[in-house]
C-alpha cells in the first residue's frame, strides 16, 4: 500500500514537473545555503586549526583585552618596553619574546606600489614564527634601535621587484625610506585566508615612531622552550602581567594570554556564532520554502477535487486519501532538500576550491537537512491534505 | 423475521437549509429493494431521486428516519463505517464516467481493490477480468482520453463490478451517450443483473431507458409517488 502511495504521488509530481520543481525550489535554495555555508566553514576552520597546529604549541599570544568574539580591546592598555623587557627577564624558559605592532601601508619601490601588512618588530618574531630568510640577513642591533631596515615578504618582493633580489634595494614604506636588508621564505595563506608574504617587517623602533605614532605595543608573541611547559609559561606571565598592571585580586585581567589551542577554540567559536546565523536564515528561507508547498498543495488539492470524490465514492477512506497527498508533499520536499544537498555541496566544492580550504563535508548536517526537509513537506503538507481528506464526496463529484 | 430486504428506508426525510428556506429533498419515504432486484428511479429534477441515491450509496445521511442495509440500520455509521459500505457493498457508475483522467483503463478499474489493499498481481487479474466482462478486452492500457464515451462507461461499469459489490448504483448512466451506445450500455446493465444477480438501482430521467429496468419508482417532491413492476419485455421493445 506504502508503494502504492509513493507511486501515485510520483504521478502527480511528475505531471508537472515544472510546477514542482518551482514550488520546491525555495527548500532548494534554503537547505543549498545550509549546506553550502556549514561546508565551506568546516573547511576554513579545518584549515585554521591545521594551521595553527603546525605553528606549534609552544607559542603563547599575548594581548590587551580579553579574547573571544564580541569582547573589545581597545579600552584596555597596551603594552610598554618594560613589559618586554619584564617578560624577557623573569620569566624562564623563553626561546622568543617578540613585541608586535601589526597595521597597513602603501610600500613603494621603483613604479610599483602595492598597500602590505607592514609589521613592527624584533628579530625574536622570526623565531617565534620559524620563520626563516630566503637571502640577505635579519636586522643588527642598531637597526633594533630605530635604524630603518626592512625584510620584505615573498608576494612584496613580486610584486615590486619582479625576478630581480631586492635585498639591496630600497624601498618607501608610508615615506619612510627603508633599506631592504632580507627576504623571507614564502609561506602561503594563513588559515584566515590572507597571505602572510604580503608581509614587510621593520624594527619594532622605527615602526612605533614613524607608522604608530606610538610607543607602545599592541601584542606580544612569546616561544617557549622546548621541553618547557607553555602553561606554566602561561601562569608566570599571567601573574607577571597582573602585578606589573595592578590588578587587584578578584579582579579579571585586563589582558590575555592564549596559545595555540585556545585561539583555535575562540576562532571556531567566531565560526559557531557565524554558523548559528546562518541557520536561522536558513529556517527562514524553509519556513518560505515550506509555505510555498502548502500553498501549491492546496491548488492542486483544488484542481483535483474531482478526482479525490471518486477516489472516497469508490471506497479511499479519509485517512487514505490524506495520506496520498501527505505522501506527495513530504515527496516533493524531501526532492527539494536532496537537490539542495547536491546544491550546496557543489557550490561549497567550487567556493573551498577556489580558497583552497579543504573540502570537509559532514554527514550530520547533510542529515539534518534532509531530515528538516522532509519534516516540513509534513508541516506543510498535512493541512492541505486534510482538506483534501475532508470534502464531501458528493460536492466532490460534482466540481468541475 | 423470514424476509430481510437489501435495502430498506423507514421513513427517510432529507432536509437542506433551514426555517422558512428549508427545502424537503426527501419527505418520510417507505422504500424496500431486494437483492437481485432492477429498479430504475425517475421523477423530476429537485424530486428527490437523486437525494434517494445518494443515501442509498452512504454519500448522504437522512435527516431523519431510518436506512437499513442488509437489515442493519447505517443511522449511527460514522464516515470511515459509511466509506467501507461503499467499498464493500457498493458499486457506482456516473454519468460523467468520472474516470481519472491520463490513467489506463485498467488501472482505473482495479482502483477500488487497491484501496482494499489487494497485492498488485491478483487485482491486475480481476481488472481484466471484469473489462472483459464489459466488453473491453484488448483495451486494458488504453488511457481514458483515448476511449470513446460508451468504452469510458464501460470502464465505469468494469470499475463498480470488480469488487462484486451486492448493488451497483447508476446515476443517469446514459446521460451523456447516444442513443445506440445508451442502448448498449443498458444492455450490458441488464446481462449483469441476469446473469451475476447484481442489484442494480439506477437513476434516469428518460422513460425509454428506465423501461429496462424491472421495478420502477417515481419520485414527486420528494414523496414516492409510483411503485410498478414493469413486464420484462419492455426492455426489448425500444
Amino acid at each position: 500500500m506504502f508503494f502504492e502511495t509513493a507511486k501515485l504521488a510520483w504521478r502527480a509530481i511528475s505531471r508537472n514537473l515544472l510546477r514542482s520543481f518551482l514550488t520546491v525550489l525555495g527548500v532548494v535554495i534554503g537547505v543549498a545555503a545550509v549546506i553550502a555555508m556549514v561546508t565551506i566553514g568546516n573547511g576554513t576552520t579545518a584549515q585554521v586549526q591545521s594551521e595553527l597546529a603546525r605553528l606549534g604549541t609552544n607559542t603563547l599570544f599575548v594581548r590587551p583585552g580579553q579574547w573571544g568574539p564580541g569582547r573589545a580591546s581597545t579600552e584596555a592598555k597596551r603594552f610598554e618596553d618594560r613589559d618586554i623587557e619584564a617578560m624577557r627577564n623573569q620569566i624562564s624558559g623563553l626561546r622568543a619574546v617578540a613585541p608586535l605592532n601589526r597595521g597597513s601601508a602603501t610600500v613603494i619601490a621603483g613604479g610599483e606600489n602595492r598597500s602590505s601588512s607592514v609589521i613592527g618588530t624584533t628579530n625574536d618574531y622570526l623565531v617565534a614564527q620559524d620563520w626563516d630568510l630566503a637571502s640577505g640577513r635579519s636586522f643588527l642591533p642598531a637597526e633594533e634601535r630605530g635604524q630603518a631596515a626592512c625584510i620584505v615578504g615573498e608576494t612584496v618582493r613580486r610584486e615590486l621587484f619582479g625576478a630581480a633580489d631586492p635585498v639591496g634595494q630600497t624601498i618607501r614604506v608610508s615615506n619612510i625610506s627603508c633599506p631592504v636588508v632580507g627576504l623571507l621564505s614564502a609561506k602561503g595563506q594563513s588559515g584566515m585566508g590572507d597571505d602572510q608574504d604580503d608581509t614587510v617587517i621593520m624594527p619594532l623602533k622605527l615602526h612605533q615612531r614613524r607608522i604608530g605614532g606610538t610607543n607602545t605595543i599592541s601584542s606580544v608573541i612569546l616561544s617557549a622552550q622546548d621541553g618547557v611547559s607553555t602553561a606554566k609559561v602561561q601562569s608566570d606571565v599571567e601573574s607577571l602581567l597582573r602585578e606589573r598592571r595592578r590588578i587587584g585580586v578578584g579582579r579579571d585581567d585586563d589582558f590575555s594570554v592564549a596559545d595555540m589551542s585556545q585561539m583555535a577554540a575562540a576562532m571556531t567559536g567566531t565560526t559557531t556564532l557565524l554558523t548559528g546565523l546562518l541557520g536561522a536564515v536558513a529556517a527562514v528561507s524553509l519556513l518560505v520554502g515550506g509555505i510555498g508547498i502548502m500553498n501549491i498543495m492546496l491548488v492542486s488539492v483544488t484542481e483535483r477535487t474531482r478526482e479525490i470524490g471518486i477516489r472516497l465514492a469508490i471506497g479511499a477512506l479519509e485517512r487514505q486519501v490524506l495520506t496520498q497527498f501527505l505522501v506527495e508533499a513530504v515527496m516533493l520536499s524531501i526532492f527539494g532538500g536532496v537537490a539542495g544537498i547536491l546544491t550546496g555541496l557543489s557550490l561549497a566544492y567550487g567556493v573551498v576550491s577556489l580558497l583552497n580550504v579543504p573540502f570537509v563535508t559532514s554527514p550530520m548536517i547533510i542529515f539534518v537537512a534532509f531530515a528538516f526537509s522532509a519534516i516540513i513537506g509534513v508541516v506543510f503538507g498535512y493541512f492541505p491534505a486534510r482538506r483534501a481528506a475532508q470534502l464531501n464526496p458528493i460536492d466532490a463529484l460534482r466540481h468541475e | 423475521m423470514a424476509h430481510t430486504p437489501l435495502i430498506e428506508f423507514r421513513q427517510v426525510s432529507k432536509f437542506y437549509g433551514s426555517g422558512e428556506a428549508t427545502i424537503r429533498a426527501l419527505d418520510r419515504v417507505d422504500l424496500s429493494i431486494d437483492a437481485g432486484e432492477f429498479v430504475a428511479i425517475m421523477g423530476p429534477s429537485g424530486s428527490g431521486k437523486s437525494t434517494s441515491m445518494n443515501v442509498i450509496g452512504g454519500l448522504d445521511v437522512p435527516s431523519s428516519g431510518e436506512y437499513l442495509f442488509q437489515g442493519i440500520p447505517t443511522t449511527n455509521f460514522n464516515r470511515t463505517q459509511l466509506t467501507l459500505l461503499r467499498r464493500h457493498m457498493l458499486g457506482f457508475v456516473f454519468q460523467g464516467f468520472n474516470l481519472l483522467a491520463r490513467t489506463s483503463a485498467v488501472e482505473n478499474v482495479e482502483l477500488p481493490l487497491v484501496y482494499r489493499g489487494m497485492a498488485v498481481g491478483e487485482r491486475r487479474e480481476r481488472a481484466r477480468l471484469a473489462l472483459e466482462q464489459v466488453g473491453l478486452k484488448g483495451r486494458e492500457g488504453h488511457t481514458t482520453q483515448e476511449l470513446s464515451g460508451g468504452q469510458q462507461q464501460r470502464v465505469a461499469i468494469a470499475r463498480a463490478i470488480v469488487t462484486d459489490p451486492a448493488v451497483l448504483l447508476a446515476d443517469e448512466p446514459t446521460g451523456n451517450l447516444d442513443t445506440k451506445t445508451s442502448r448498449e450500455i443498458m444492455e450490458l446493465i441488464s446481462r449483469l443483473n441476469r446473469e451475476n444477480g447484481i442489484t442494480v438501482i439506477m437513476v434516469t430521467h428518460e422513460e425509454d431507458i428506465a423501461a429496462y429496468g424491472r421495478r420502477l419508482l417515481r419520485f414527486v417532491d420528494g414523496r414516492l409517488a409510483g411503485d410498478e413492476v414493469q413486464a420484462r419485455e419492455a426492455a426489448h421493445v425500444l
